[in-house]
């Protein structure tokens, strides 16, 4: 009985957790599924945000200042997987997984700045010293702000992605050739999507850092997961209330990244060892991402069957195979 | 309005897949020319448009639309100056946007993309006016995504992308090679329509040589990377298929290797 009360109080961290990781999410989103491109830096930048946040804090820089640096950071190292990725050729995978080489080694290094020496794996910046943001040891105010920094995150996004530039990069993922045709110049615009993408991440990563009190070199290991989780989630049990509107299709994954974490912590209440949950977390993405393809060549009724009473009333144009 | 000086392009160079694709292409369109481009398979008919929309570099020679060496400049760049429609109807537009996103993308061809709203409501309206000549009801669907139509759709959408910011140059590559032939004859019908009421300057690639002969007012064939044959005016009116291809063995000295050309 006690663990179940334990468990239920620690569905608000959940939901933090979640709402922090579903800000992560959304720069993943604009990689994965708004410019059709596998990003991998985000297990290097969101760790990138939180050190700067935390070291730049522990040197006495302001909240506001530490938090706006770790964005930049973030999209500066987004900019270097881009540069890897358009100028030099490199696939965006195996580009991404350079960029998160050098950001290890630069990740250490900016958090032994803080502590004076050559390098740092851990740096706290706990709420009790600083003035932090977020954290869990005042949840109440945390998930107000949280919320608030979701739906200013959100906001932004739609409005960017509604203009001529954010159509632009649409296009770009969709279809190289059509924006080539059109005079789109497709290197910036994925150039422009990874730098955007990871300084989303890193921003997360500093509201990671201040909410769970410390940055660590391992705190990105698998974020690319998560992140992706928290999409394919998100869209999987959300999407039927997205109405492919680009505001609402964010928010399912700020949703996917809550259920996700609610879903962690009660696998936990259930006593899985908690060494398995990484693994877990890499075969639920698998098993998710693998609903659609199977969805596709196991349940599609045939298109002409489907199709059979329509095809009468189609103007001049027959529909062709697709 | 378009000169190609001397246009060469080798890929492969110096491997086993070495493939001379143009061997010195020379060409000149005067304003509201609409040619028509015939030719065997890997005559360099595709290759020279591709060298024109600069989908990679030129090995030498000169390309020149209306005034501007173009040869220096990269695909997005020309994209100012050209209308282009592919083969694969899919490659045309973006899918997983509405009809009037692509439309508003197509718009802003050659210009700049600020932090303007992608599209205006009196873009709504002018795009609406502009699916009503395709006549195919999709004015009444402007938000659906594109990814819903049809082959045919698609590439007669595409066609009034490409001819929407008046090109320089409209390139169409076989464009309805891969459409049923009913749809083919629509598409092609669309395609006649929006160059002789934008006065457009085109090129029209194709293996179906009827086509070639009742489309546009200037012929050209192609062989092994080079013209071998150009006519325009009365003389392309009188054409018949069976002359087009006495005159390709009399210039080649080869039969017209092109089955697919043959059947039509």
């Amino acid at each position: 009985m006690e663990s179940f009360l334990n468990y239920i109080s620690s569905l608000p961290g959940a939901v933090a957790q979640g709402m922090i990781w579903g800000i992560m999410a959304i720069g993943v989103y604009i990689t994965y599924k708004v410019l059709d491109i596998a990003d991998l830096t985000v297990d290097g930048s969101i760790c990138t945000g939180a050190a700067v946040c935390a070291t730049m804090m522990t040197l006495g820089c302001s909240l506001t200042v530490s938090m706006i640096c770790a964005f930049i950071a973030g999209m500066l190292s987004g900019l270097l997987t881009g540069v890897f990725h358009t100028f030099m050729g490199i696939p965006a995978i195996l580009a991404g997984i350079l960029t998160q080489l050098v950001l290890w080694s630069v990740n250490l290094k900016i958090m032994g700045l803080a502590l004076d020496k050559s390098s740092a794996a851990n740096l706290p910046l706990s709420a009790r010293n600083f003035n932090t943001l977020v954290s869990m040891l005042d949840m109440n105010r945390s998930l107000i702000i949280l919320e608030v920094i979701c739906i200013v995150v959100i906001a932004l996004l739609y409005w960017f992605f509604g203009t001529e530039y954010g159509s632009s990069l649409r296009a770009t993922g969709a279809n190289l050739n059509m924006s080539r045709a059109q005079g789109i110049n497709t290197d910036l615009c994925k150039i422009f999507g990874l730098v955007l993408s990871n300084g989303i991440v890193a921003f997360a990563g500093a509201l990671l850092a201040q909410y769970q009190g410390n940055s660590d070199i391992n705190m990105g290991k698998g974020a690319i997961v998560i992140g992706l989780a928290a999409v394919i989630i998100g869209e999987a049990l959300f999407g039927w209330l997205s109405r492919n509107n680009f505001a609402l299709k964010l928010i399912t994954v700020v949703l996917g990244g809550i259920v996700y974490f609610i879903v962690y912590s009660t696998v936990i209440y259930l006593g899985l060892d908690s060494n398995y949950l990484k693994m877990l977390s890499a075969i639920v993405v698998a098993l998710f991402l693998a609903a659609p393809y199977w969805k596709k060549k196991y349940f599609t009724k045939p298109y002409a069957e489907k199709h059979k009473h329509k095809e009468k009333h189609t103007p001049s144009l027959p529909k062709e195979a697709e | 309005m378009l000169y190609l000086n001397d246009v060469r392009k080798t890929f492969n160079p110096g491997t086993i897949n070495e493939k001379k694709a143009l061997c010195g292409v020379d060409l000149h369109l005067n304003p509201g020319d609409f040619v028509t481009v015939i030719g065997g398979n890997g005559a360099g008919k595709s290759t020279t448009l591709n060298a024109i929309a600069g989908v990679w570099p030129i090995d030498s020679g000169e390309i020149i639309i209306d005034g501007v060496n173009v040869g220096k400049l990269s695909e997005h760049q020309r994209a100012k100056y050209l209308g282009r429609v592919f083969q694969d109807p899919m490659l045309g537009t973006a899918a997983p946007m509405e009809i009037q996103e692509n439309l508003a993308i197509a718009a802003r061809r050659g210009e700049r993309r600020t932090l303007r709203w992608s599209i205006t409501r009196k873009e709504k309206e002018e795009f609406r006016e502009l699916l009503k000549i395709l006549d195919l009801g999709l004015e009444d669907r402007m938000t659906a995504k594109v990814g819903l139509l049809s082959g045919g759709q698609r590439q007669a959408l595409t066609l009034l992308m490409a001819s929407l910011k008046k090109p320089k140059i409209l390139l169409l590559d076989e464009h309805t090679a891969a459409l049923d032939p009913k749809t083919a004859a629509k598409v092609l019908e669309i395609s006649d329509k929006l160059i002789a009421e934008n006065n457009l300057t085109a090129m029209m690639v194709t293996h179906n040589m009827k086509d070639a002969i009742a489309h546009g007012n200037r012929l050209i064939m192609m062989h092994e990377g080079r013209i071998i044959f150009d006519v325009s005016g009365e003389e392309k009116k009188q054409l018949t298929v069976d002359a087009l291809i006495r005159k390709f063995s009399e210039t080649s000295g080869k039969e017209f290797s092109n089955d697919r050309a043959l059947l039509n």
